[in-house]
């Protein structure tokens, strides 16, 4: 499948991501914001302040118009399975299909329940149990994010599965290995805490809004002490959370994490960088510097790879032409592997059409020995194994940046407020107020160090995206692109308006 | 005294009445709903091996050949 035009590959990746990118812009803010309303109305309920229920229903009204407008944006990446990844979808359609209905299935009667309680039960139901449908609806988004999450792991750490040669599909082989991967752990708490911090900041930036006005100050202010205190808690889980992300990318895709790190030499007592200006003409093996200006943290990348100062840390030369002493083997090694594994495939696949059990049996068990490699089989050279070096990098510095400011503006905004005097910090509320996009920069950012940091793969070290893609006319993914684009901007579009619409109006009553 | 099937449609029906800006959203979920399903997914994202193949055998059989073939340079 290496004959694929490489444009419909590229094309079809644009699309995903794009539909991804949407996608995200929604989602986060739904995870953190219901658990906000939830938290706004746990203090309604135990104070018995009118403010703190208008206060609530403000926010949730919010929350109400980004989930309507995000709500099946993502089934559109479902639809791009089908057509644009055949290949991937069926060899992972066993695994992931069932689980993905059924958290639909779980949503769909969640929303249908407790979200209609949430938005129709105010002075219909009691106090008490509004509030849990409320906690519910907080629980129930977060881990509807779950499985989907979990499949994104896989991808990237594929475990607790068997490929299936006859039939060309993965088949689950522990469930629980699945679902409790480190990586699948890692990558749920960091992506969810993300949206609690987005969240956070949505808050405050509505509310620094209305202080800089002298609008619903009260309100703002009360917003503000709670919005702080859980987007501060949050900031700190997203470090610990993607400290834990860049272990585990250390461990099983060291490549990524040399990309993002700009580490083309390997070395014991690896610098973190902190700035730096990369050289983007530089190739794998060449002789040019990978940067034009950098300023590290010594020895931090050993310690935030490995745990260990002073470790070894792999560069991309390394992973690519290998390393003896090291014992890293390199990609022209684990491509003759793959060469043997595809081989194999093909002839077990003849073998078998041909009735040859002995010729087939053979064939099967070198496929089993060598098929760990197989997605190196497909590759054409090893430099291939390579990640857009650039992309990686300012995306995992720009996500890592943001993510060191963002808890400094909520303790900032904690210490004024509890001093009484945030409305007169003229200085400080515009940064609240753009902070929000800062929010949703950083949580892009973060999906770019995952997604094109894993590049070329699919599937780690299995399936590169060139294999996983349909061989379908490129003009006609091409046009779909275009067609989401106009779409989603439109339905943005409708969300800034309603929102700015409700936000404008501000709550009733204070 | 309403029975619970007619308390929980009750609920809904005044629910759905009450709502206002959940009036707009509404539309813009059942017009998005539209475009994904009846155009979108009619249209233009057919299953790529549910319309090319009739059984999961010829599906199977296709992957494995677009997986046994070895590597050729990118076009």
């Amino acid at each position: 499948m290496m004959d694929v035009d490489i444009s419909l590959v590229n094309w079809s990746r644009a699309q995903f991501a794009l539909t991804a990118m949407y996608h995200w812009i929604f989602v986060p803010l739904t995870l953190g914001l219901s658990f906000l309303c939830a938290m706004f109305e746990s203090i309604y309920v135990r104070t018995g302040n009118e403010k703190w229920k208008a206060l609530t229903r403000f926010w949730m009204t919010l929350f109400g118009i980004n989930f309507a407008i995000g709500v099946a944006t993502g089934i559109i990446l479902e639809f791009e399975f089908g057509t644009n990844w055949s290949n991937y979808s069926w060899m992972v359609g066993d695994i992931f299909g069932a689980p993905l209905a059924v958290e639909g299935i779980f949503a769909f009667f969640l929303e249908a329940t407790f979200f209609a309680v949430m938005f129709f039960g105010w002075n219909r139901v009691s106090k008490g149990f509004h509030l849990f449908s409320t906690w519910m609806v907080a629980i129930g988004s977060n881990l509807s994010a779950l499985w989907i999450l979990v499949a994104n792991a896989w991808m990237q750490y594929p475990v607790g599965m068997a490929f299936n040669p006859e039939t060309a599909r993965f088949e689950m082989e522990n469930f629980w290995t699945v679902l409790f991967s480190p990586v699948a752990m890692s990558k749920f708490t960091h992506a969810t805490s993300s949206g609690f911090v987005l969240a956070a900041l949505f808050v405050v930036a509505i509310s620094s809004w209305y202080l800089l006005k002298g609008r619903h100050v009260d309100m703002a202010k009360k917003s503000i002490i709670v919005a702080s205190v859980f987007g501060l808690l949050g900031s700190i889980f997203v470090a610990f959370t993607g400290d834990e992300a860049a272990f585990e990318n250390a461990q099983h895709q060291p490549m990524k994490l040399a990309a993002y790190e700009g580490l083309y030499k390997g070395e014991n007592n690896a610098g973190l960088i902190a700035l730096g200006v990369i050289n983007s003409a530089k190739k794998p093996g060449d002789q040019q510097s990978p940067f034009f200006f950098e300023l590290k943290f010594p020895g931090l990348l050993s310690l935030l790879a490995n745990r260990r100062v002073g470790s070894f840390v792999p560069g991309i030369n390394d992973l690519v032409y290998g390393n003896k002493e090291q014992k890293i083997m390199g990609v022209a090694e684990k491509m003759k592997i793959g060469q043997q594994a595809v081989a194999d495939l093909a002839l077990f696949k003849q073998a078998r059409k041909e009735k040859n059990d002995v010729v087939a049996a053979e064939a099967l068990s070198r496929f089993t020995a060598n098929k760990h490699y197989l997605g190196y089989g497909y590759l054409m050279t090893p430099e291939q194994a390579v990640p857009p070096v650039s992309i990686s990098f300012y995306s995992f510095h720009i996500m890592v940046v943001l993510g060191m400011f963002f808890p400094l503006l909520f303790i900032v905004y904690l210490y004024f407020t509890l001093k009484g005097n945030i409305g007169e910090q003229r200085w400080l509320l515009p940064i609240g107020v753009v902070s929000f996009f800062l929010g949703h920069v950083a949580g892009q950012a973060g999906w770019a160090v995952a997604e094109v940091g894993r590049q070329p793969w699919a599937i780690q070290g299995l399936l590169p995206v060139n294999v996983a893609t349909t061989n379908i006319a490129v003009g006609h993914v091409q046009t779909t692109f275009f067609m989401f684009l106009g779409v989603f901007t439109l339905l943005l579009i409708a969300e800034i308006k309603i929102m700015m619409k409700q936000i404008s109006i501000g709550p009733e009553g204070i | 005294m309403a029975g619970p099937f007619t308390s929980v449609y009750t609920f809904y029906r005044n629910g759905f009445k009450a709502m206002t800006v959940g009036r707009t959203l509404w539309k813009i979920i059942l017009i998005k709903l539209i475009i994904m399903f009846a155009v979108l997914k009619l249209f233009f994202f057919p299953n790529y091996l549910k319309t090319n193949f009739q059984t999961d055998e010829q599906r199977a059989d296709h992957v494995l050949e677009q997986l046994s073939r070895p590597a050729v340079p990118n076009r």
